[in-house]
């Protein structure tokens, strides 16, 4: 494998390129320049501490050490699932429902592929495990965070015509049918768009990581391939869970439309 | 009989109601007084403590839907969730009998939903209820947005009701409405209900 080490030169001059959003920012008056400022720090100390962590914990192979950064990970995408919401259920289910869903859905998959295709040994090697949890959980969040914002928004401007249903005497289920199916779609889209503009639009990321570390482009296909159906399980899991979990959330035993349990739109 | 006992929700003092078969009972006070919170509330749309039953059977005692078939609500501007009004109705044959009775012509079911007024959107989700056969009917202004013609119209087809025996709670602001159709006459002020001595 032939494989080129970047200098902190090199990346340096890439971020160069930054002035170039620096300069729209100032010449439009687009307000964005200490964002933009803030963002990119944030990028290369959140990236470089990620770095340092992975290269400790890629060393230790510990399980419990991984269990505890997969932990971490599902966190933080449950926190950014919600933020992505604009109406979230009051209390613990407004972090805990994407959160439940999205451990539930990327811990599954992660582990069936680890323990089935990666033939990793031990089987929750870190240098396996982190990455593929990595991108199943992104991808996971995006559909979840998709969906559930999909599902609350219409359970929310749609209230005359479910509580119509509702009062004609329909099931919840029944009732709530519109936001169910719009939700599902919503959650579920990104990933056919994503197969389906595979290789022809965008080069996905992992495959020209490996391109550039020097594998094989049939082989890095064949693990891109391996992890897009990753993706699709994963996110179609999540998505399923946390629309069942929210319809249930919305409604109670005498099958009301409870709206008084989301918190007002941000 | 339909019984209401000590029911209560926040906004809404307990409230106690009694009403036979095929009568009417009429509710107006002033916006913000209760009467939708109150009307919500005896169809389990809304959580609420005490008991509601008909004929000796407690709402509890049944699946909500249920309930809310034999006990309906028509709120003063109803939900359209499907494209023409005839996906709205389980079985448009029965509703196309009454399309006459409420000033519709024949072919209403095919109509598109969104080319309805705000007047035909009242009749309809009315009528939408009244094919389902309810024994009880909750009605939140049945009537603000008709012309004296369609209103005419519409008491007609509540009388006949009532004369089959239908209990019907009704909130109105229309004065001689409620003199013309309900039995007793009851004012809701703050959130607690009173009875009006003719």
């Amino acid at each position: 494998m032939s494989y080129e080490s970047l200098n902190y030169w090199d990346i340096a001059l890439a971020a160069s390129l930054l002035c170039i959003n620096a300069g729209l920012s100032i010449y439009y008056k687009l307000g964005t320049a200490k964002r933009l400022v803030v963002a990119a720090i944030r990028m290369v100390v959140q990236l470089t501490l990620v770095g340092l962590v992975l290269k400790a914990l890629f060393a230790a192979i510990s399980p419990w050490l991984t269990l505890l950064a997969a932990v971490m990970m599902v966190g933080f995408a449950g926190r950014e699932a919600m933020a992505r919401q604009d109406r979230t259920f009051i209390g613990f289910w407004g972090y805990g429902l994407g959160t439940v869903s999205m451990l539930m859905a990327a811990g599954i998959v992660t582990v069936f592929a680890l323990s089935t295709q990666f033939h990793a040994d031990p089987w929750y090697d870190p240098r396996y495990a982190i990455p593929v949890l990595g991108m199943i959980l992104g991808n996971t969040m995006t559909g979840v965070s998709l969906a559930l914002d999909r599902l609350l928004s219409e359970a929310d401007s749609g209230r005359a015509k479910i509580e119509a249903r509702l009062a004609l005497g329909h099931t919840f289920r029944d009732a709530m049918q519109g936001p169910l199916r719009s939700a599902m779609r919503a959650g579920l889209i990104p990933t056919v768009n994503a197969m389906a503009a595979a290789g022809l639009v965008s080069l996905p990321g992992m495959m020209t990581g490996q391109i550039l570390a020097g594998v094989d482009p049939v082989e890095a296909v064949k693990y891109q391939l391996l992890i897009m159906f990753l993706i699709a399980g994963g996110t179609a899991l999540g998505v399923f869970c946390s629309v069942m979990m929210a319809l249930k959330r919305l409604t109670d035993s005498r099958q009301r439309l409870r709206l008084d349990r989301l918190d007002l739109p941000h | 009989m339909f019984i209401v006992q000590q029911l209560s929700r926040s906004h809404l003092l307990p409230i106690n109601l009694e009403v036979n078969a095929g009568e009417c009972l009429s509710i107006r006070g002033p916006s913000g007084a209760g009467k939708s919170l109150l009307l919500r509330a005896i169809a389990d749309l809304d959580p609420s403590e005490g008991s509601v039953s008909l004929d000796d059977t407690s709402r509890d005692a049944m699946q909500a839907y249920e309930w809310r078939r034999l006990v309906t609500y028509v709120p003063a501007e109803s939900g359209w969730w499907a494209n023409t009004v005839g996906a709205h109705f389980e079985e448009s044959d029965i509703a196309a009998g009454y399309l006459m009775q409420f000033g519709f012509p024949d072919d209403t079911m095919s109509w598109p939903v969104d080319r309805l007024s705000t007047g035909e959107r009242q009749r309809l989700g009315l009528l939408r209820a009244i094919v389902q056969g309810p024994r009880v009917l909750l009605l939140d202004e049945p009537t603000s947005a008709l012309d004296p013609e369609a209103t005419a119209k519409i008491e007609g087809v509540l009388h006949e009701k009532l004369d089959a025996g239908v209990s019907v709670i009704m909130v109105t602001h229309d004065a001689a409405q409620a003199k013309r159709l309900a039995h007793r006459q009851f004012v809701i002020n703050d959130g607690a209900l009173v009875e009006e001595t003719p």
